[in-house]
């Protein structure tokens, strides 16, 4: 089996791996980060979303052999990222999560979104999360906390 | 002020410390978990016993840990229990931990000797047992800090985890732990008044929180042992089928699998039906490439190849007789004389169901062949221990049961043929000393069974010269679970051949119809079935709440009026929610933008009663809800934030028999859906744009909650959609406007 160099978090990893293991594998088994969730294993729901060159990406499909050298960024890695941070904690303080399973995922995803477009519309918040799945029905919630994470994102002042 | 006796038999023979401390710390849940074996059986009160051990540990540092009773699968219950319990006992709530509890006696329902989470029952059964239990170990730390400072206990106060003297005098809970552990425990405790509440009624953030938002929270599916294989089924397409033969050169060749075999598996209520073949492999993505190069051949035979639309045909046909009788009040001929002209007939189809939670089911075991250790996202300890030990072949209390924070469930964690956790008996069972993971991938879940059961209903209405209805006859077909598995169950829930569950939210309306009979069949169907969150209403207040709204429309009166009217006087619950909602959503509903639509819809689910309104208007053809407003009775509220997240959410996961893609459906045996693509439940586009939630006050015993939003949304949503289009819809999933 081939070996695969790659960036998580900002750390070098090495894995050995059929080439085409998903990359929400080689995280859940071989780096043993299982904050990614496997829900569907089709792209359809999103639970295991990550950052693959700070592109919201569905590691279940994407096989490791084409990773490259593109950084990949888990949810374990959102605490030292300025805007994850204030996501999670807005995630937090607006009470999001219920069986938290998808939640790693809609973070990332709003992540994502917060990055491209720090002041997105409803219009925008449906379409940047409209293909993540939250079977509790989370979402009134998640777009509350994406409008108070956005909020913060402001520059001072403009608040 | 009130005296309540905590004391029974079976606690004055335990011996066990009470609140344990300091190095003790670590042992207290092994030391449960390993009682000898005579202590968990030898009496059915151990868990009436409520021991405090069990539940609150006083750690040095100050923490205090809580076992919660329950399984924690988004309801928040891993939370709000532990709220009852350091409320009484005047705990620091930011010292609170809370954890789930394994298997044991003591944490069994206090009323239905089983450790399960089921019905909505976790806060209406345990308000009062996690009371108990906070201030009984309040009265002990204080009673130990009183003595120490040769001081009545009456003349000391507590708060925030430190017990205050007369004198000034004050120590911390933690300094306290490990003597208070020691006293005798006392008879009689002081529950608070409800004015001297600090955290129960409060809006209090979800403690599982944090861990959920960076990744760190380990759900079942995330368990990791040294030396761990991972599992997976390869099942017949058919429910029932068994093993022909199998050729599993290909699949073996693949590295890193380890042993491929046969094993029997069992669907609902014929326990032994048919077989499949297990494939552990050290890593999922090995076992699932192998199973993916498997070759079996089924053996199909014998067995029903059940079909959607031939169940339809069938249940049609039943549902034009009349069934067993559920319920029967006045006059059941009263019907026939009303005109025609002044009858409604009104046939309902409603599909096969699945809950996909987002965690596939799983449960990782590891035997060494005499004892065994557990690890499940559990919804039924109880059963689901007692399963594992009889396919090792040990007794229960030799299985570690172990209950895992779970991805969702919605009734799917809760089966009482334990199917999953027999799969992964026998897998570990063969394995033996390797610890196994099976996991069931997507497809197995949505492809698997335990559906809600598919239902035909056929009601006629007859509308008597006030506008109301004055007679009704209903009849409900479809599937039950309970009916031939004898007791518990079907003692409890079946009567005259009706399943309670298939009837509730129809047969037990608190309208008052003068002449009502609702009567049900059960065919046998080769499809297991199960419950989905909120059982019966899921179907029976869809029929109801759009009937009634027909009623209300045909009599030209505002429907929320309508239904008040047909309340008697003793409806306070539902007179409550309806004239709550009514206040909440005037402002909106009389301000609706063009093309919208108001939809009402009320139910009452565990004696919690719902009524909801919301603003309906159709976009790309289906319905766009851009606004839900509800109202709720259920007793006393211990967090309302968690009841707001609920019934936000509860709304969201009822809109699932909306779905245009929602459905199961079976066609010559087969499952015809397989995954997120042809199940296609809410996403964040098809769910209301806003939820607002508000409660009813009242001091009554708390009541459901979990369950009971889920039924209103969808007859809330067809009632509006009326509005727009002019057509009644009544048959389930809405594929087209």
């Amino acid at each position: 089996m081939p070996t695969y160099n790659v960036t998580v978090n900002g750390q070098h990893k090495e894995v050995t791996v059929d080439p085409g293991t998903p990359l929400l594998w080689v995280l859940r088994e071989e780096l043993k980060m299982t904050g990614t969730k496997y829900g569907c294993g089709v792209a359809a729901c999103g639970a295991c979303t990550v950052h693959l060159a700070g592109i919201a990406a569905r590691s279940c499909v994407v096989p490791i052999s084409l990773v490259g050298s593109r950084p990949i960024v888990t949810i374990e890695g959102t605490i030292r990222d300025p805007v994850g941070r204030i996501v999670q904690d807005a995630w937090i303080s607006e009470d999001v999560v219920q069986c938290g399973y998808c939640q790693s995922g809609q973070i990332m995803a709003a992540i994502a979104l917060l990055k491209s477009n720090p002041n997105p519309t409803d219009t925008n918040i449906e379409q940047s999360m409209g293909g993540n799945i939250c079977r509790c029905g989370t979402y009134v919630r998640i777009r509350q906390a994406i409008k108070a994470a956005a909020q913060q994102l402001r520059p001072r002042g403009s608040r | 002020m009130r005296e309540i006796d905590s004391q029974s038999p079976a606690f004055n023979r335990r011996r066990f410390l009470q609140i344990t401390a300091a190095a003790a710390g670590g042992v207290l849940v092994s030391l449960y978990l390993h009682l000898p074996a005579g202590a968990q059986t030898d009496n059915q009160t151990a868990s009436t016993a409520f021991p405090p051990d069990a539940f609150v540990n006083v750690r040095p540092n100050g923490q205090i840990v809580i076992q919660v009773n329950r399984l924690e699968f988004g309801q928040g219950v891993s939370t709000s229990l532990p709220m009852i319990l350091a409320d009484e006992m005047d705990a620091d709530w930011s010292q609170v931990v809370s954890e789930l509890a394994p298997a044991a006696d003591a944490y069994k329902d206090p009323l239905y000797q089983l450790q399960m989470t089921g019905g909505s029952i976790s806060l209406p059964h345990s308000f009062q047992q996690y009371r108990k239990l906070g201030a009984t170990v309040r009265a002990m730390l204080v009673a130990t800090a009183s003595e120490r400072w040769g001081v009545r206990p009456e003349h000391c106060r507590a708060a925030n985890s430190v017990v205050y003297g007369p004198l000034n005098q004050s120590a911390r809970y933690a300094e306290l732990a490990t003597d208070a552990a020691q006293r005798p425990r006392p008879d009689k405790v002081r529950l608070k008044n409800p004015s001297e509440f600090r955290l129960i009624g409060k809006r209090v953030r979800r403690l599982d929180s944090r861990l959920k938002c960076n990744g760190s929270q380990r759900f079942g599916i995330d368990m990791d042992l040294p030396g761990m294989m991972t599992a997976l089924v390869a099942r017949p397409p058919i429910f029932g089928g068994h093993v022909k033969t199998i050729d599993d050169k290909n699949a073996r060749s693949i590295p890193g699998v380890v042993d491929i075999f046969e094993i029997p598996l069992v669907r609902g209520k014929n326990w032994s039906s048919g077989s499949g073949i297990a494939i552990v492999a050290d890593r999922f993505w090995t076992a699932k490439q192998a199973r993916d190069r498997l070759n079996v051949e089924w053996d199909l035979s014998g067995i029903e190849h059940p079909d959607s639309s031939m169940l339809l045909g069938r249940y049609k046909e039943l549902a034009s007789t009349v069934g067993n009788v559920a319920v029967s009040r006045g006059d059941q001929s009263a019907i026939e004389r009303i005109p025609v002209a002044e009858r409604i007939v009104a046939e309902y189809e409603f599909p096969y169901l699945a809950h996909a939670p987002m965690e596939p089911l799983n449960t990782t075991i590891r035997f060494d062949g005499n004892r065994a250790e557990a690890w499940v996202p559990s919804q039924f300890q109880t059963m689901d221990q007692s399963a594992i030990a009889e396919v090792l072949g040990v007794k229960p209390d030799q299985v570690t049961f172990h209950t895992e924070y779970a991805g969702g469930g919605f009734g799917r964690r809760i089966t009482l043929d334990s199917h999953v956790q027999r799969e992964a008996a026998a897998i570990a069972k063969r394995m033996q000393g390797i610890p196994v993971k099976l996991i069931w991938t997507r497809e197995d879940d949505v492809e698997g069974g335990y559906y809600r059961p598919m239902f035909v209903h056929r009601v006629e209405v007859g509308v008597g010269p006030d506008a109301m209805p004055a007679a009704w006859k209903h009849v409900i077909v479809g599937q039950s679970w309970i009916i031939k598995t004898g007791p518990p169950w079907e003692t409890a829930l079946v009567k005259d051949g009706v399943d309670s569950l298939a009837i509730e939210g129809a047969a037990d309306t608190p309208y008052f119809i003068p002449n009502f009979h609702v009567s049900v069949h059960h065919p046998e169907v080769n499809v297991p079935v199960s419950q989905w969150r909120s059982v019966g209403c899921t179907h029976n207040c869809f029929v109801m709440e759009t009937l009634i709204d027909e009623l209300a429309t045909r009599a030209k009166i505002d429907p929320i009026d309508y239904r008040l009217r047909l309340l008697p006087q003793n409806a306070n619950k539902r007179r409550g929610t309806l004239t709550l909602l009514r206040q909440e959503s005037t402002s909106w509903r009389h301000d609706l933008a063009r093309n919208h639509a108001v939809g009402i819809a009320a139910n009452e689910y565990h004696e919690t009663d719902v009524a909801c309104a919301v603003d309906v208007s159709i976009e790309n053809n289906r319905p766009r809800i851009h606004r839900a407003t509800v109202a709720v009775h259920m007793g006393l509220v211990v967090n309302p934030l968690t009841v707001e997240s609920q019934f936000q959410g509860g709304l969201v996961f009822g809109l699932t028999q909306l779905m245009a893609k929602g459905a199961i459906t079976l066609k010559d045996g087969l499952v015809q859906q397989q995954n997120f693509h042809n199940f296609v439940p809410p996403y964040m586009s098809d769910a209301p744009v806003a939820i607002d939630v508000h409660i009813v006050p009242s001091s009554e015993a708390p009541t459901a909650c979990g369950e009971c939003p889920v039924p209103v949304i969808c007859p809330a949503v067809a009632n509006a959609l009326f509005k727009l289009t002019g057509k009644r819809y009544r048959t389930l999933p809405l594929t087209a406007l």
